[in-house]
């Protein structure tokens, strides 16, 4: 059954919707040269945290589409009743996210990084701390969107939820120290199902 | 044998209420019971805490494999309705078939008229191969036709040795043993 359900929300999130980040993503770093101006050697040195801040913001779009619909329609209710755990639930979410979330995001970094004129070697560097983050950023998403799925202006509160809890990957992947980085994002991706287990749970009702 | 859904002194309280206390069920295979009451009586209440959807307050309930029709479809909308029952049960065919819909196979669900969606529910349910089938307001948006083949889908499960409970304010056609709650 879980690994039906990790197929079911792949495809559920590889539609249309599936750009939607990424191209957001790039948006929001094709702002930053009209915001401090087209200076090369600038807009290069603040590069990976331009990236990292437009990573964050995009984590926090398919947030209402991961949990809500399922529970509003009944699927999380099926899936405890052919004995499914709401932490599987919750880890097949977070793994099916992260496929069609994190490895598109490592796309959009390159295109990102040409439009900051950032060198090779620091745009490796970000792909990397990208790589290593972007699990703990989805474990956070799917963790966040149980916590607020079904109550009313879900989509605000997960901001104001998310974003402060996402702070300490941005230090450790913004500053390269992957080690750090790692060590957090492991934590949030293996604490994750538990909390959005329980909190599917708690929705219950 | 041993029931299929055991209620042992059972009390459900929801939003600060008790809907009710030292509740006393068993429903054996081959049986069939309607729970009726009026609105608000915890018609569905009881039926989510058979399912172990809901906690009881006091008292236990055992409970084998259940299947739970209720309100919610819980079947994805984009899909043709064939494939999207596949999901929860391997062969829905025969399911389809006694609930008249066979010929809707290959029909976005998002498209079914809100009769479809019920008999659709309601297949999802006759597919699975629980021995407990909980039936939330099972005849809610059926035609006479989908009530009729909905009552010999029910009366072949208990001769197979099921077991069927029913929440509904209206009189299910069939022979069924009656539980009342109190408001």
């Amino acid at each position: 059954m879980i690994g039906a359900l990790v197929a079911r929300e792949v495809r559920r999130g590889s539609t249309g919707i599936t750009w939607l980040p990424a191209a957001f993503f790039v948006l929001v770093v094709a702002l930053m040269p009209f915001a401090v101006g087209p200076d090369a050697k600038l807009l290069g040195r603040i590069g990976s945290g331009v990236l990292w801040v437009a990573a964050l913001t995009a984590a926090l779009l398919p947030v209402e589409r991961l949990i809500e619909p399922d529970r509003a329609d009944g699927v999380l209710d099926q899936l405890a009743l052919h004995g499914v755990a709401d932490e599987s639930i919750a880890f097949a979410k977070i793994l099916a996210h992260w496929l069609t979330f994190g490895p598109l995001l490592l796309v959009a970094a390159a295109f990102g990084a040409a439009l900051l004129s950032m060198d090779g070697r620091t745009l490796l560097a970000t792909e990397i701390a990208l790589l290593i983050g972007t699990p703990g950023l989805a474990a956070l998403a799917v963790t966040i969107a149980a916590v607020t799925s079904g109550l009313p202006r879900a989509g605000s509160l997960a901001a104001l939820l998310l974003l402060p809890l996402a702070v300490p990957l941005l230090i450790f992947g913004a500053a390269n120290a992957w080690l750090l980085e790692g060590a957090v994002a492991l934590f949030l991706t293996a604490g994750a199902p538990f909390v959005a287990g329980a909190a599917i749970r708690a929705s219950r009702t | 044998m041993s029931a299929l859904l055991r209620f042992d002194k059972v009390a459900l309280r929801r939003g600060g209420r008790l809907l009710f206390e030292d509740l006393d069920l068993a429903v054996g295979p081959g049986e069939a019971l309607q729970v009726s009451g009026p609105n608000g009586s915890g018609k569905s209440s009881l039926l989510r805490l058979a399912a172990g959807l809901l906690g009881a307050e006091h008292g236990q309930v055992e409970r084998a494999d259940a299947a739970l029709a209720d309100d919610h479809v819980a079947l994805d909308r984009e899909l043709p309705l064939e494939r999207a029952l596949r999901f929860w049960a391997r062969d829905p065919g025969a399911a389809m078939n006694a609930l008249g819909i066979a010929g809707l196979a290959k029909v976005p669900v998002r498209l079914l008229s809100s009769g479809q969606l019920k008999r659709a529910t309601l297949a999802r349910v006759a597919a699975s191969p629980a021995p407990l089938w909980l039936l939330d307001e099972p005849l809610n948006a059926l035609d006479a036709e989908g009530a009729e083949r909905l009552s010999k889908a029910i009366a072949a499960h208990c001769q197979a040795g099921g077991a069927v409970v029913a929440a509904s304010h209206q009189r299910l056609p069939g022979d069924w043993r009656q539980l009342e709650l109190d408001a």
